[in-house]
């Protein structure tokens, strides 16, 4: 049977022995690395019988607060794979000069730098985002969950199905060779006749379904379910941010995955879209795909913005200064954002009066974002300023993203930017808006959240080193890049001919490993914490002297939040209520309606993630199987009316009673 | 209903890059076939009415749902279900007729993008109708619940908004094809 | 069947959205005239295409363009049910932000690809090229 090649591509489609990266000595060591730590976390995990319990209360659960951890969860192990590929990058850059060629063959760097972008974007900054959202919104909001919460968990998962197949092609076959965003012709089969693509476009899509379905999911959640009083312009400016984020998702994330659709038919079918004969042009590719990718730039970093404006309110023990403008800027940049996607492609050729258009509203967008950073700096002024970590990583952020900016603003300029395009100045601009802005806005979050969502503090002096070793390894890894960029040296390149330039690559290099320092710091921050988790706890559910919503209730909150929907008066409804001097209500409890966990969510993405991977290897029985299975499962599905239970009276007095002795032992 | 809607709003977009394409690209015929000698307008005059008179009927189906009248409600979806497939059976005749000539999806871009736009709106025809199956057998089952009836006006949102892209379809692509 | 089933979309903590504030009861009037206008809004384009009776292309584009628009309004109110203050304006304000959205990515797409095409091809007709 095995020497009957008709068969065996019946049966396993593209997939051969050959797929295995055997011959490839980086990816077997890795491989063996993460066999060897998978199956001790099996085995520890089959030990202390802990598969019950993820099962039941994450796996399958709909509580936001374990989706939002979850995601992090998800993102943080993203980053470090992420990260080992920009490592590997840095040090292969900095090695291959004078006619040495690096370590690194170009079929393997290549996937690298791919796998690089499309990891860091999609599956660590995308579920930051996410995560820290779907935490903290219905918080804010005084929201007992969110407004789908089944379609919550499913969301979740697909997310971690796309981030999985992409962790699949390290080990079985390869990722794309083609940059991040995989332009055609490139893309197409006629060059890239491998998997590496196919990867790349089910994974994004397997993915793109997640992030749409949770951005309509807190979109619906944020308009209707927001506790009484608290009109539009009473909301939190991180919820605020967090609304314009989903829109934003739900306007572009769809053209993502009709281009993708069609760059797939292209491969697929054999249509004629973006190759470059009978009639293609691959140049509608790169212009769809950044009607797309430019508004993506925001949906990352406008979360960032709502952080940085409850952490510098809080930590200046003020009140947001202007926050009726942070909100208009917040809305212009959502618009604006679309205006906008033509800076990515100056050199296209359209003309100066389409170049000169993008290049001005690309400009006009850097108003707004200034606004911002004078609303904080106002805030900041003449406020009583705590320096604890998420007010340092918002500092940070103010110095290293207005630099980013201006740089942005240059390339906005379209004659600059036909000689800057594509060089290593771009790079470094835009790791300068990403990390400066995303990165540390969501370890601010997190640091700023994690009390909240644990129950005890994260260890300063930890996250401090983290800090330090972060915000000084970024500057050593990216200025170097502006300079080499100015120097006319192009991105994606293994090797190098001028020795004068090795310079600034190994400098860079040690900043990417000033980085590494700062991540391990912050696994260790995390261990040390958990470790003196008795030491840091909360018992208040206040540590911060916090001013919204989410820090009225215990830390960790109940499964229902609250036990009443509190009732808003002003923007900074907890630092209102403390003003007022609130009294928790002791009695007058009421059994509460909750969603169910359901296991659909994971088997449906399983599926999903099943048929992409039979696609990918073009194993059409089994893609047709899955696909099936896929459509049953979900119909089977709205076949259980039975979602919802109630949490009975006696468990949410019990539950509110703990919360009130906590409160008096830890006043006293 | 808000949360079905917004999905909705995002389907649209994912026309909106479908019409874009078909746009750009729709006269790039590759020295191939043009929409004129392709398109047989009284054929898409049919299929169009086809899907106005499953509009209307979904419309009388939800009018019975109103008025609690189960078994009029069903006959009326499976009537919709029905036009839905008429509909669906003469773009696939279209279309076979049309790659029977030599004008495939691969043929040129303008036909991979004609046949990507339509055939998109008809895949979500078919979904639609999958969609119609199932609430049928859940309305016959459990009876107009709260819950039926809520994914019945969702399904009719569905519904109406494909006769939305539909116009769309005949009037960007059929009319302005055959004028080119 | 039991009354006590419970919002089967998932639906949290908050029991106020069981009902869809502002989604108004469809008449058959409604229904009927929605009908009526876009079978003869549908009409119109085809006729004028198939008979040619503008004689002149442009006007019969923007004939046809015009219509379609109309036609999609019609659909709107009618049959999607669409008023200002269904979900306290916030499927209005969704559709709007929604069209601007399609009018940006259409208009910008063939804006921007028209220009590349007028300058990095000149002279080339792309329908003719193999």
């Amino acid at each position: 049977m095995f020497d009957n090649p008709e068969l065996m591509k019946a049966i396993f489609g593209r997939l051969t022995l050959e797929a295995l990266p055997l011959h490839e000595p980086i990816l077997v060591a890795t491989f063996a690395a993460v066999a060897i730590g998978g199956v001790a976390m099996v085995g520890a995990l089959t030990y202390f019988k802990l598969w019950g319990y993820l099962w039941k209360e994450w796996f399958t659960s709909i509580d936001h607060k374990r989706i939002g951890i979850m995601y992090v969860v998800l993102a943080l192990v993203m980053l470090l794979r992420g990260f080992a590929d920009a490592i590997m990058m840095r040090v292969q850059q900095a090695m291959a000069f004078n006619g040495s060629e690096g370590y690194l063959p170009a079929h393997h760097f290549d996937q690298i730098f791919t796998a690089h972008g499309v990891i860091m974007i999609f599956f660590v900054a995308m579920p930051l985002v996410t995560g820290l959202m779907n935490y903290v919104v219905p918080l804010q909001i005084g929201a007992r969950d969110v407004a789908f919460p089944f379609l919550n968990n499913f969301s979740f998962w697909m997310t971690a199905a796309g981030a999985a197949l992409v962790m699949a092609s390290l080990f079985i076959g390869e990722f794309a060779r083609t940059g991040w965003l995989a332009y055609p012709p490139l893309s197409n089969i006629a060059y890239s006749p491998d998997v590496g693509v196919d990867y790349y476009i089910w994974s994004l899509q397997v993915a793109g379904v997640g992030t749409l379905l949770s951005g309509v999911n807190l979109i619906a959640t944020i308009v209707k379910m927001r506790a009484p009083g608290m009109t539009l312009m009473k909301m939190p400016v991180f919820t605020w941010t967090a609304l314009c984020t989903n829109v934003l998702i739900v306007a572009a994330f769809p053209v993502l995955t009709g281009v993708l659709a069609l760059l797939s038919l292209d491969r697929y079918a054999g249509t004629n879209f973006f190759t470059s004969d009978f009639g293609g042009n691959a140049m509608m590719y790169v212009n769809l795909i950044w009607i797309w990718g430019h508004p993506e730039v925001y949906i990352l970093v406008l979360p960032a913005f709502g952080v940085f404006s409850e952490v510098t309110s809080t930590f200046s023990g003020k009140k947001l200064f202007g926050y009726t403008s942070m909100v208009y800027a917040t809305v212009v940049i959502t618009i604006l954002s679309y205006l906008v996607w033509l800076h990515h492609f100056f050199t296209m050729g359209s003309g100066a009066s389409v170049n000169s258009f993008f290049g001005i509203t690309t400009m006009i967008i850097s108003i707004p974002t200034g606004a911002k950073i004078f609303n904080w700096l106002f805030t900041m002024y003449r406020g009583r300023i705590r320096f604890e970590v998420p007010m340092m990583w918002t500092i940070a952020f103010m110095l290293t993203f207005v630099i980013g900016g201006m740089t942005g603003v240059l390339l906005a300029v379209p004659p600059a930017d036909f000689v800057l395009h594509n060089s290593l100045f771009l790079i470094a601009h835009f790791h300068n808006v990403i990390i400066g802005g995303v990165v540390f806005g969501m370890f601010a979050g997190i640091t700023y959240w994690f009390p909240k969502a644990f129950g005890f503090k994260l260890d300063p002096f930890w996250g401090k080193m983290s800090f330090w070793f972060w915000v000084i390894g970024f500057w050593f890894a990216f200025m170097p890049l502006y300079v080499l960029g100015f120097m006319g040296v192009t991105r994606r390149l293994r090797v190098f001919d001028d020795p004068s330039l090795q310079i600034w690559f190994i400098i860079a290099a040690l900043g990417a490993a000033m980085i590494a320092i700062g991540i391990a710091c912050f696994l260790i921050q995390i261990a040390v914490s958990i470790k003196n988790r008795e030491k840091l706890r909360d018992w208040t559910g206040d540590p911060w002297n916090g001013r919204t919503l989410e820090w009225s209730t215990s830390s960790p909150p109940p499964v229902y939040n609250f036990a009443f929907t509190p009732v808003i008066h002003d923007n900074d409804a907890w630092w209102d209520m403390k003003k007022r001097g609130y009294q928790r209500p002791a009695d007058g409890f009421k059994a509460i309606h909750m969603p169910s966990n359901t296991s659909a969510g994971i088997i449906l993405a399983g599926l999903s993630a099943l048929v992409a991977f039979a696609l990918i290897w073009q194993i059409w029985w089994l893609a047709i199987v899955g696909f099936l299975g896929l459509i049953g499962t979900a119909i089977g599905h709205t076949f259980n009316y039975h979602r919802s239970f109630y949490i009975p009276r006696e468990k949410v007095v019990e539950t509110e009673r703990a919360r009130t002795q906590l409160l008096q032992t830890a006043r006293a | 209903m808000l949360g079905f809607w917004l999905y909705l709003m995002s389907d649209c977009l994912v026309f909106a890059v479908l019409f874009a394409t078909y746009g750009v690209l729709g006269a790039n015929y590759a020295a191939g076939p043009s929409p004129k000698e392709l398109f047989d307008l009284p054929l898409v005059a049919l299929n169009t009415s086809m899907l106005l008179l499953s509009s209307i009927t979904y419309g009388f189906a939800v009018l019975e749902m109103q008025k609690k009248n189960q078994n009029a409600m069903l006959l009326w979806l499976v009537v919709t279900g029905l036009f839905g497939a008429a509909f669906l059976s003469i773009e696939l005749y279209e279309f076979a007729h049309m790659i029977h000539e030599g004008a495939t999806p691969q043929r040129s871009a303008f036909l991979s993008s004609f046949f990507t736009l339509v055939g998109t709106h008809g895949l979500h025809v078919t979904f639609g109708i999958i969609w119609m199956i199932t609430l049928i057998v859940q309305v016959w089952k459990f009876g107009l619940i709260e819950a039926n009836k809520r994914r019945l006006l969702c399904l009719s949102m569905f519904w109406h908004f494909l006769d939305v892209v539909w116009i769309g379809v005949f009037t960007f692509v059929y009319l302005m094809g055959v004028l080119r | 069947m039991s009354t006590g089933t419970h919002s089967a979309h998932g639906h949290g903590g908050h029991d106020s959205h069981g009902h869809d504030s502002g989604h108004p009861e469809s008449t058959f009037k409604g229904y009927m005239i929605g009908f009526v206008l876009s079978v003869i809004l549908t009409a119109i384009p085809f006729w004028l295409v198939m008979s040619g009776t503008l004689g002149n292309k442009d006007a019969t584009t923007v004939a046809i363009l015009v219509l379609g628009a109309i036609q999609i309004v019609v659909h709107m109110i009618y049959f999607l049910h669409m008023t200002p203050s269904s979900e306290s304006g916030w499927t209005m304000m969704a559709l709007i932000f929604t069209v601007v959205m399609v009018v940006i990515t259409l208009s910008g797409s063939l804006w921007v690809m028209y220009h590349m095409n007028a300058n990095m091809m000149p002279g080339m007709d792309p329908s003719q090229l193999p």
